[in-house]
């Protein structure tokens, strides 16, 4: 019954299907040769990142030396907890044991457990024991990497200088962030290759790049001075009561630091602990630290991390007429023998300033004037300039510029400018009133006047060496010759000799060696608040300087002049240090005993 | 004597399509093949033996080839009287379903009969084709009016929605209803009926994927209408409904002009879920390149022509028929599958005839091509 033909029409719809199937295929051929021409990259490049399990290898990182050698920047193992989640077979489990070993909330855990992602970092900087007991319980899916971190064997030492590292072992304050890119070496990576469990394609192998460790960085900084300078400090900070003392020891030839103490320090290896002796200092009581703001604290913790000497500014009062004598003698205004008389006061416009003798000096030479401090005598000689060539003075010891020292957020001088400077504002200018510098600024410009004329550059970096002690690099830093004659320098030092040997600087005289100085008391604004800086600027020896240092008390209680409080800690430091610096036997008396011995 | 001769009459007089069974053969091997690169590693990890899936594979290829031997030496006229028959057992096989389906992957698509799985829906495409080929031939002229027309575009229906509902695998349903219009297309002389459904049928595609884009809030969706939507960027589905196919697409993609290797894909360690199944096309991709991606290509081109070629010369309209359902089946099925991989077309499971894993549908296919076998050995040669 089915017989019927099977007839042409039938034959050419046929035919028709076929090639109607084949122009379709045709179609999805030219589909593939796209895709697997033309998006082959994107998609292998896709598919690539898929199976590919990238794990990073920190690179250690390079160690900070003092200039003896000793190690004050350094790293210790310790681990880096993360999971993966394709490979969690017990995830409560998983759960349980890294809250319980961690010290993590549940919900912050679970979280990153359950979160879809190749692998996950649930905490850095563990311990190395808390690491090897998580590794014990040989959890599938919780992987534990060891790791470095940035260790400081001196504690508080300088801690404001060095700085320290974050979890990433990134540089946070200090010299750490300053020379991060010669300290942080570059990251390895491991890459695997795994299934869509996470389970490693043996057959695949994987390839490793090897980190690279970071340099060595040599300091200028010397621990022992360093040390000593943070004894005094904490001793003047205790008797004098007073909210901070900074410390700056420097080689004046060269500007390499050797010691910077800004007490109260902090403990470089719990950087985010809030001190006690800070908190005291700022006010809070040990109660009131716990309940604090994340706000309040975080500004606490920066207070307690801020370099004084470095990123803050205050009117340097008496210290700073080393400039203005300098600047005095180069114009020639004003020669060692020019004499003077001091009534006690002086009328400048309409205001009478006082000399801090209420009775004045009387007739005294220049040379006099300064070793009494005399603050007519001074304010004559910058009104003999005037402002425009005191300021042309200002700008060229370098002081309207940073020094340029290798620490992060160095202030800048907070200064009148030239049209705004009256008759009044040079006279205060004149005995360091009414503007403000860093005391590295005041220190670095001293030492210019009294090294030659040649303005250095302060600095701690010295030079960068692999961890083999092999020489990568010598640290260079700009020095702008002729700041002041030779002449000048050479009659500001024996005039600052004579500051110490006779006049206000005498607390810091030591028998037997030729020290130079400067005293400084200076009130702190709002004028009248009975709040003092005192402050002494010495260096030694005074014909050939070697070392100068400030020593800098802020808010004394009691007695507060630079010269009874401040020039003794200079005092007590060169007493110390001169001898270890074998600048002791410089004098032709031989070498000195020591007072205390 | 005048028995050999008789013989070697018959061998000249009678033919058989030794191309076909060639390349049904390659196609097999090659399968298999594929199929054990696909699935080794992930039967390892899952089955604990490497060779699981290609095992269960290779009894069903030894079952469908016997399948095949016989009914290729069956006289095709011999299954015209059971076209009722098949018809009915199809509807209560799909019916069985609802109460001894077997669920796996959310849908109860298969029975289980000791070890064996079976699938009702490929049962139902070689009994609609042989169903459909009697009702047509039936019909005779009665085919070129318009109600003998949609007659026959009705018959299928109840099957067809059957088993989009019950087993809710829309992929077998558009494919026995494809079967089915092509069939209808061959028998009736006419075209202006076959363009306005075409032009419909585009039309109608068209307007659905227009409405489920402009309902921009995929949560009022059906799980069919993000399908849609993952299939315009599949990129932004990545966790749930465009997974499969952007798995696909880096598999395609990384396979290049060569591919990496038999055995080198990377994609089918977990990352395509069950590659072996409907994605096995990526994979070949992946391993031999738009090279072996090609060649897989020209031979179901190969395929569909020899069936194209025995259609054609079928002794009479019954057998035609009979070898237009198998192409169409083949064909759309082919077509479908590479349009899925290559993310051309929404994601729908179609699997890849003799290639991809299953064992109803290899055994089915086979049978149907046992079919063929046969209709081409009452070609008489001294015709063609």
């Amino acid at each position: 019954m089915l017989e019927s033909g099977n007839r042409t029409f039938h034959r050419k719809k046929i035919t028709i299907i076929f090639f109607l199937c084949a122009f379709v295929l045709l179609l999805l051929f030219f589909r593939l040769v796209y895709l697997m021409i033309a998006k082959a990259d994107y998609y292998a490049a896709k598919a690539v990142e898929l199976h590919e399990r990238e794990r990073s290898i920190k690179a250690a990182r390079g160690r900070i030396l003092d200039c003896n050698g000793n190690v004050i920047a350094d790293n210790k193992t310790v681990c880096t907890i993360s999971v993966i989640h394709s490979q969690i077979e017990d995830k409560e489990e998983v759960i349980a044991v890294l809250c319980r070993e961690l010290g993590l909330s549940e919900e912050y855990v679970r979280a990153r457990v359950e979160k879809f992602s190749a692998i996950e970092r649930i905490k850095s900087n563990v311990d190395k024991e808390t690491g090897d007991r998580i590794r014990e319980y040989d959890l599938a899916g919780v992987k534990v990497d060891e790791d470095y971190k940035r260790y400081y064997p001196y504690g508080s030492l300088a801690s404001k200088v060095l700085g320290f590292t974050g979890s990433d072992n990134q540089g946070i304050i200090g010299l750490e962030v300053i020379y991060d890119k010669y300290l942080e070496g570059e990251k390895g990576t491991i890459l695997t290759v795994t299934d869509a469990r996470g389970i490693e394609v043996e057959a695949a192998g994987e390839s490793r790049i090897e980190p690279v460790n970071g340099n060595d960085l040599h300091l200028s900084m010397d621990m022992n001075i360093q040390s000593y300078a943070t004894q005094l400090a904490y001793q003047a900070m205790e008797t004098k009561q007073a909210e901070s003392v900074s410390i700056i020891v420097m080689n004046p030839q060269n500007g390499e630091i050797l010691a910077m103490v800004n007490v109260p320090e902090f403990d470089l290896n719990n950087p985010y602990t809030l001190s006690e002796e800070f908190l005291i200092g700022a006010g809070v009581s040990s109660g009131d630290a716990n309940d604090l703001s994340a706000e309040d604290t975080q500004n606490l913790l920066n207070a307690m991390w801020r370099n004084g000497c470095i990123n803050d500014t205050y009117e340097p009062g008496s210290t700073f007429k080393i400039i203005t004598a300098a600047a005095g003698l180069e114009s020639g205004v004003v020669t060692p023998d020019s004499n003077f008389s001091c009534p006690g006061f002086i009328v400048v416009e309409d205001r009478r300033i006082r000399c801090h003798k209420v009775g004045g000096h009387g007739a005294e030479d220049f040379v006099h004037a300064t070793m009494n401090s005399c603050n007519p005598v001074f304010i004559t000689v910058g009104l003999r300039m005037g402002a425009e060539t005191f300021y042309n003075y200002f700008e060229q010891f370098g002081l309207l510029k940073k020094t340029g020292v290798d620490l992060p957020g160095e202030a800048g001088t907070i200064m009148h400018k030239l049209e705004n400077i009256g008759e009044v504002e040079l006279a205060t200018i004149s005995f360091g009133q009414s503007f403000q510098i860093t005391p590295i600024q005041l220190l670095t410009t001293a030492a210019s006047i009294v090294n030659g004329g040649r303005r250095i550059t302060p600095h701690f970096g010295v030079k960068i060496t692999d961890a083999d002690g092999n020489l990568i690099e010598t640290l260079e830093y700009p020095v702008t010759e002729g700041i002041v004659s030779e002449e000048t320098s050479a009659t500001m030092r024996e005039i600052l000799e004579l500051v110490v040997a006779e006049g206000g600087g005498k607390n810091a005289y030591i028998e037997g060696v030729r020290i130079g100085g400067k005293t400084a008391t200076s009130q702190t604004l709002p004028r009248g608040s009975g709040k003092y800086i005192a402050s002494f600027v010495g260096f030694a020896p005074a014909d050939n300087p070697q070392v100068i240092a400030i020593a800098i008390i802020n808010h004394p209680q009691g007695q507060y002049y630079g010269g009874m409080i401040a020039a003794p800690i200079v005092r007590q430091l060169f007493e110390n240090i001169l001898p270890y610096l074998e600048i002791m036997d410089y004098n032709e008396n031989g070498a000195l005993e020591t007072p205390e011995n | 004597m005048v028995a050999n001769r008789r013989k070697k009459q018959r061998q000249s007089e009678y033919f058989f399509d030794y191309s076909l069974l060639f390349i049904v053969l390659f196609l097999l091997g090659f399968g298999l093949v594929m199929l054990y690169s696909t699935s080794s590693y992930e039967a390892a990890q899952d089955y604990g033996s490497s060779t699981y899936f290609l095992e269960k594979q290779l009894k069903a290829t030894i079952l469908g080839l016997a399948a095949m031997m016989v009914v290729a030496n069956i006289p095709y006229h011999f299954w015209e009287k059971f076209y009722g028959l098949g018809y009915i057992a199809s509807v209560v096989l799909l019916l069985l379903i609802i109460p001894f389906g077997h669920e796996s992957g959310g849908a109860k698509r298969w029975f289980r009969i000791g070890g064996l799985s079976i699938q009702p829906s490929e049962i139902a495409k070689l009994c609609m084709i042989l169903f459909l080929a009697v009702m047509i031939c039936k019909m005779g002229k009665g085919i070129r009016s318009w109600k003998g027309f949609i007659a026959v575009i009705l018959m299928p229906l109840p099957v067809v929605l059957m088993v989009w509902k019950i087993t809710s695998n829309l992929s077998s349903a558009i494919i026995i209803m494809g079967i089915a219009v092509l069939m209808v297309f061959v028998a009736s002389p006419d075209y202006k009926k076959f363009v306005l459904m075409g032009v419909v049928g585009a039309a109608g595609v068209a307007l659905v994927v227009f409405l489920i884009v402009n309902a921009a809030s995929a949560d009022g969706l059906n799980y069919r209408g993000e399908r849609v939507l993952a299939w315009l960027d599949p990129e932004a589905y990545v966790s749930d409904t465009g997974y499969q196919t952007l798995q696909a697409l880096y598999a395609i993609g990384s396979g290049g002009i060569w591919g990496k290797g038999l055995g080198q894909s990377m994609q089918k360690l977990g990352f395509i879920p069950e590659a072996q199944n409907d994605m096995i096309f990526s994979i070949i991709c992946e391993e031999l390149g738009l090279f072996g991606a090609v060649a897989i290509i020209l031979m179901f081109v190969m395929l569909i022509w020899r069936l194209m070629v025995i259609a054609n010369n079928a002794p009479d309209l019954f057998g035609a028929l009979l070898v237009v359902g198998v192409m169409g089946h083949m064909a759309i099925q082919v077509i479908l599958n590479i349009a899925v991989v290559t993310n051309t077309i929404p994601n729908t499971g179609i699997s890849l005839p003799f290639i991809s894993y299953g064992g109803t549908a290899v055994l089915f296919q086979l049978a149907e091509i046992g079919l063929v076998l046969n209709v081409a050995k009452r070609i008489q040669l001294k015709e063609v």
